[in-house]
């Protein structure tokens, strides 16, 4: 076999000349996720331009950069929240193999959407509905790809509840009377309740006070171990990536300015950028 | 007896092609709602401007008409509306079920299987099953072309997990022919099976949402349930006071300050038809 780092040559290398890393597991080459090109522009103003990358099964990647960066227009547009400019989204799907989801039909987009795909957003309130029980919440996924048996259902929901550390007496209270990392873990078991390969996440750690974060880091790279997840992580939090991300991008202007293994970016910073952002973190 | 000051029926022939060709393609794609210009009608919303002007638009000179108001022809609703199409139609009328050519309904379906050449038209509050669950029309129309049905299960999970079995007991989903998930109107859930193979052709109004869907005859609808909690027709367990009839769907009516009470059909024309059968129950007089 060849080696991994072959097949992940960058349409467009960064500044550095960084390549991605080659894949956790060396027995699967084919990359999960395949980005390229991708630029969004709102009018004269770009949110992202020319991003290429690609992500192997197992593989958590990290985005950071200031607010305005355009990391959020990057994600949404990989997610299918957003129709990119130009560019491709390749997705490794299960049935078809790769095929690029930006071409790809709506309800075939919506059925990744709520099977291979999770999405957590950075407030709950976006990804959870509040008006419906937290075992409603974690069982909607299933329901929308067809399971119809009552029990099973909350079962699978119950299990999944303490999973994610919460109580499953819960099980029947609406979200709004949970706290916010209850929220937040709410909606990680939600997205991840139909077994998706990929998992989004806009700022999952956002607006949590730091015991909280801590504990919800420590749980999501449990799952992320666990279930051998391939998650794409977008945060200004460097801890955050520090902790889940195998692999960093740091982008500024909507470009992509460097990347590489995420201990190497933040110890050995090279663009002037990454060398603000990461002398800019407070020492405790 | 016809007000010659009006058109027949009411509506001007243009609004009465208008709302065929919505008919139409509604019987086409049955379930779909197709949206339609609805008009003002002389009486407000939420007293079946969509069902009265469905009606006005399959109504002809040779039809005979029956109005039903939570299955009963005698109430305020049902009575306006007869003679609203009595005075600017001229149609004949009755109280008869198996007489009717197009029956007006509000929340029930008469307990008398439906003929071929019947017309039964439903008053529809809220056309949009998902209305509660989703409020964006944008996104519920998404969600009826892509066949996103998974939110509808959301609410009967729901009911479950809160009242320990489907306590929807009204306005019952339903999906039609596999397809569209079908608000079949605020009608007991015990006349969902008859929904489903009749002979009749049924058709929905709403006119506040302006929206008109169809089950064409002999079409499939299926409530919608769990596996483990299926769907279950319920009615009070009682016989009717009045004619004895066990089969069907029953009133509860306060007779007494001291807790008396008697169940009756809901249908009145199915309770006098077979009282004049000489059936009687333990209330009859």
């Amino acid at each position: 076999m060849t080696h991994p780092s072959h097949h992940t040559a960058q349409p467009a290398p960064s500044p550095q000349g960084w390549r991605a890393a080659g894949p956790l597991h060396e027995s699967d080459p084919r990359p999960l996720l395949s980005v390229q090109d991708l630029s969004k522009t709102y009018g004269a103003h770009i949110g992202c331009a020319g991003v290429s990358f690609d992500l192997y099964p197992g593989e958590v990647m990290g985005i950071v950069g200031e607010s305005g960066s355009g990391k959020s227009t990057l994600l949404n547009c990989m997610a299918g929240h957003l129709v990119p400019d130009t560019g491709q989204v390749i997705f490794d799907t299960r049935a078809d193999g790769p095929r690029d989801t930006v071409a790809m039909s709506e309800p075939e987009r919506r059925m990744l959407g709520r099977t291979d795909w999770a999405f957590v957003h950075q407030h709950a309130r976006d990804g959870l509905r509040m008006g419906v029980s937290a075992g409603g919440n974690v069982g909607e996924r299933l329901m929308a790809v067809g399971a119809r048996n009552y029990g099973r259902i909350r079962a699978t929901a119950e299990d999944w509840l303490s999973r994610v550390e919460i109580d499953p007496g819960r099980i029947d209270d609406a979200p709004r009377t949970f706290s916010g990392g209850m929220q937040q873990r709410l909606q990680i078991a939600r997205n991840l309740v139909t077994g998706p390969r990929l998992v989004f996440m806009d700022e999952p750690t956002g607006g949590l006070d730091v015991s909280v974060q801590a504990r919800l880091l420590d749980l999501l790279r449990g799952l992320v171990r666990d279930m051998g997840l391939s998650a794409i992580i977008v945060t200004h939090d460097l801890a955050v990536v520090r902790l889940l991300a195998d692999r960093l991008m740091v982008m500024k202007s909507g470009r992509v300015v460097e990347q590489g293994l995420t201990d190497q970016v933040l110890d050995d910073p090279q663009h002037g950028y990454t060398q603000l952002l990461v002398s800019s973190v407070l020492q405790v | 007896m016809t007000d010659d000051a009006y058109n027949f029926a009411y509506l001007d022939e243009q609004t009465k092609r208008m709302i065929r060709r919505a008919i139409l393609k509604g019987l086409a794609i049955p379930g779909y709602q197709v949206p339609f210009a609805s008009r003002e009608m002389p009486m407000p919303y939420g007293w079946g401007t969509g069902g009265v002007q469905v009606s006005a638009a399959v109504l002809t000179p040779e039809d005979r008409f029956k109005v039903i108001d939570q299955g009963a022809d005698d109430t305020t609703n049902a009575v306006s509306i007869r003679s609203f199409f009595e005075r600017t139609a001229g149609v004949a009328t009755t109280t008869k079920t198996t007489e009717a050519t197009v029956i007006q309904t509000r929340h029930r379906i008469p307990e008398t299987d439906l003929a071929e050449g019947q017309i039964l038209v439903y008053q529809v509050p809220i056309p949009e099953p998902l209305r509660f669950l989703e409020p964006r029309e944008t996104e519920t129309r998404k969600m009826h072309s892509l066949e996103d049905y998974g939110l509808m299960h959301v609410k009967l999970y729901e009911d479950i997990s809160r009242h320990g079995h489907i306590a929807t007991s009204y306005a019952y989903p339903v999906m039609v022919e596999g397809r569209y998930v079908m608000d079949p109107s605020p009608i007991p859930k015990f006349d969902n099976p008859k929904l489903s193979g009749t002979a009749a052709i049924q058709l929905f109004g709403a006119g506040r949402e302006q929206r008109i869907y169809a089950l064409p005859p002999h079409t499939q609808v299926v409530s919608l349930d769990f596996e483990d909690h299926p769907f279950d027709p319920s009615k009070a367990p009682h016989p009717c006071g009045l004619c004895g009839a066990e089969d069907s769907y029953l009133d509860e009516v306060i007779v007494d300050d001291a807790g008396g009470r008697m169940f009756v059909c809901s249908d009145t024309d199915y309770c006098e038809a077979r009282q004049a059968q000489g059936f009687r129950g333990k209330d009859a007089a």
